[in-house]
């Protein structure tokens, strides 16, 4: 089994195989950063571009580390403050960004499907750092790396999905990834935010927290965009926590060892009590760490790929 | 590949083994600060073996380690094929320590090189010095070995392979010819 694809758009488009196989890599490169000297060599002389359209600090902080831990040269793009804002369209930027001889675009957009459109405009790699309601690739496969750690496997594995459904990247990459890996997946959300159709991805629906708990190996608790408020379609918050929220009551009805994810930053008092989040079944903090070796497979893979076909 | 003949049986690759086993006692004068790192994957086998072998001769314990060099290579940046990138561990503190490196067959030297830039970033050894169960000659770059189990002069034509109990299912050593 080798890698050849010169980009990762999303979970969707890869086999078990792969996703497996960036699992086993991340594995390797989880060592690099307990070292001293956290640095390797492979990405020497590469270049990768943090083209970001949207704000993020975890994610970008995370692909910069990850990237220069393994020797490449990070440049950070804020649109804000770059050309965009002069009008220039994401293909132009994305060429302009290739003529400069970069090797990797990591890319955050608005709008889903933006980085399936560019890594088919360009030849160089383009890694989706999340597009809009679609996918964030990553951020899924650091989530099932974190199981697969925590739990040996993932096949057989009971995993609810709690939060904001419908306009979650983050669930839909994880639901792709988990159920491609043969885990029982269910997503559990106020009615509002279940989208359409979301059964048909294989997944178990409800809208009744205790029902999701019974029996999970792992929840992912999602984060709620209040930011993202458009008035009619969120509950408020503090009903929102009373019907969803994640409480040490409600863990104490679910199973004992229950892992409890979660894809930061944390509204505390939201998405779950700051007992549970800094409670013993919380691996958030791990999650952040797991992350950056999951970056570095994917950096990895990807180049690896894209120096092949030349 | 047309095998052309078995270089090393079982009691052969033992024989090299414990022979260099009881060199590298000999060089280093004991086993105070002494430490094997196997190379993945073969050398991996080679360093357990040795470090058992050791435990025997002057009956104390070293620390073993595995190092994967495949994030050092000096053609990752070539199209040949994607490695597997595999784990690297070493558990213990490698400063002040006298470093057996540890492969199967030494030939260009270049995966030597990646080994020493590896090692040099877990931190300064007293020492590092090499031991191999083959050397088939025609190194590439100003790399030799401490400690052989067996010099087998090849032409670069042929491929020399080692089988061991625990990655193969047996104990030897072929030539083979590239067809």
């Amino acid at each position: 089994m080798s890698w050849t694809k010169k980009d990762l758009l999303g979970l969707e488009y890869l086999t078990q195989e792969e996703i497996e196989l960036i699992l086993d890599t991340t594995e390797s490169f989880k060592e690099v950063s307990t070292r001293e000297i956290k640095k390797v060599p492979a990405l020497r002389g590469k270049t990768a571009v943090n083209l970001f359209y949207e704000p993020s600090t975890r994610t970008r902080v995370s692909f910069e580390v990850a990237a220069k831990r393994l020797s490449a040269d990070v440049i950070n793009i804020a649109t804000e403050t770059s050309s965009v804002r002069k009008g220039e369209t994401l293909i132009d930027t994305g060429k302009n960004i290739q003529a400069l001889k970069a090797d990797i675009i990591i890319m955050r957009h608005n709008c889903s499907g933006a980085a399936n459109m560019l890594a088919r405009t360009l030849e160089i790699s383009v890694v989706n750092a999340g597009d809009g309601w679609h996918e964030h690739p990553t951020q899924a496969l650091l989530d099932i790396f974190t199981l697969r750690e925590k739990l040996g496997k993932i096949k057989g594995l009971n995993i609810a999905i709690v939060g904001d459904i419908a306009h979650s990247r983050v669930a839909r990459s994880n639901i792709w990834g988990l159920t491609k890996l043969g885990a029982n997946v269910t997503v559990c959300a106020p009615e509002i935010l279940l989208p359409v159709g979301i059964e048909k991805t294989g997944v178990k629906v409800t809208s009744n927290i205790d029902e999701a708990l019974e029996n999970a190996d792992a929840v992912n608790v999602l984060r709620m965009q209040f930011e993202r408020d458009e008035g009619a379609a969120f509950p408020e918050q503090l009903d929102y926590y009373q019907r969803f929220g994640i409480t040490e009551e409600r863990l104490a009805k679910a199973k004992k060892n229950i892992i409890v994810m979660h894809p930061g930053p944390i509204n505390r008092g939201v998405e779950m009590s700051s007992e549970v989040a800094d409670g013993s079944n919380s691996v958030i903090l791990e999650q952040v760490t797991n992350g950056i070796a999951v970056r570095m497979a994917v950096l990895f893979l990807v180049s690896q790929a894209k120096d092949a076909k030349q | 590949m047309k095998e052309k003949a078995k270089i090393l049986d079982q009691e052969g690759i033992n024989r090299a083994i414990t022979r260099v086993a009881h060199e590298i006692i000999e060089k280093n004068k004991g086993t105070a600060e002494l430490c094997v790192i196997g190379i993945r994957n073969r050398g991996v086998h080679i360093a357990l073996r040795l470090a058992e072998c050791i435990k025997k001769i002057e009956g104390s314990e070293i620390a073993t380690g595995a190092l994967d060099i495949t994030l050092y290579r000096d053609d990752l940046a070539l199209a040949s094929g994607q490695p597997l990138v595999r784990k690297t561990e070493i558990d213990f503190d490698i400063n002040n320590k006298n470093v057996v490196l540890v492969d199967d067959v030494l030939y260009t030297g270049r995966t030597i090189r990646a080994a020493l830039d590896a090692l040099i970033d877990f931190g300064r050894p007293k020492s590092i010095q090499l031991a191999v169960l083959v050397d088939r000659g025609h190194r590439e770059l100003p790399i030799r070995a401490d400690f052989v189990g067996k010099n087998i002069p090849t032409s670069k034509k042929e491929s020399v392979e080692v089988h061991l109990q625990e990655s193969d299912g047996s104990d030897e050593v072929l030539i083979a010819e590239k067809e």
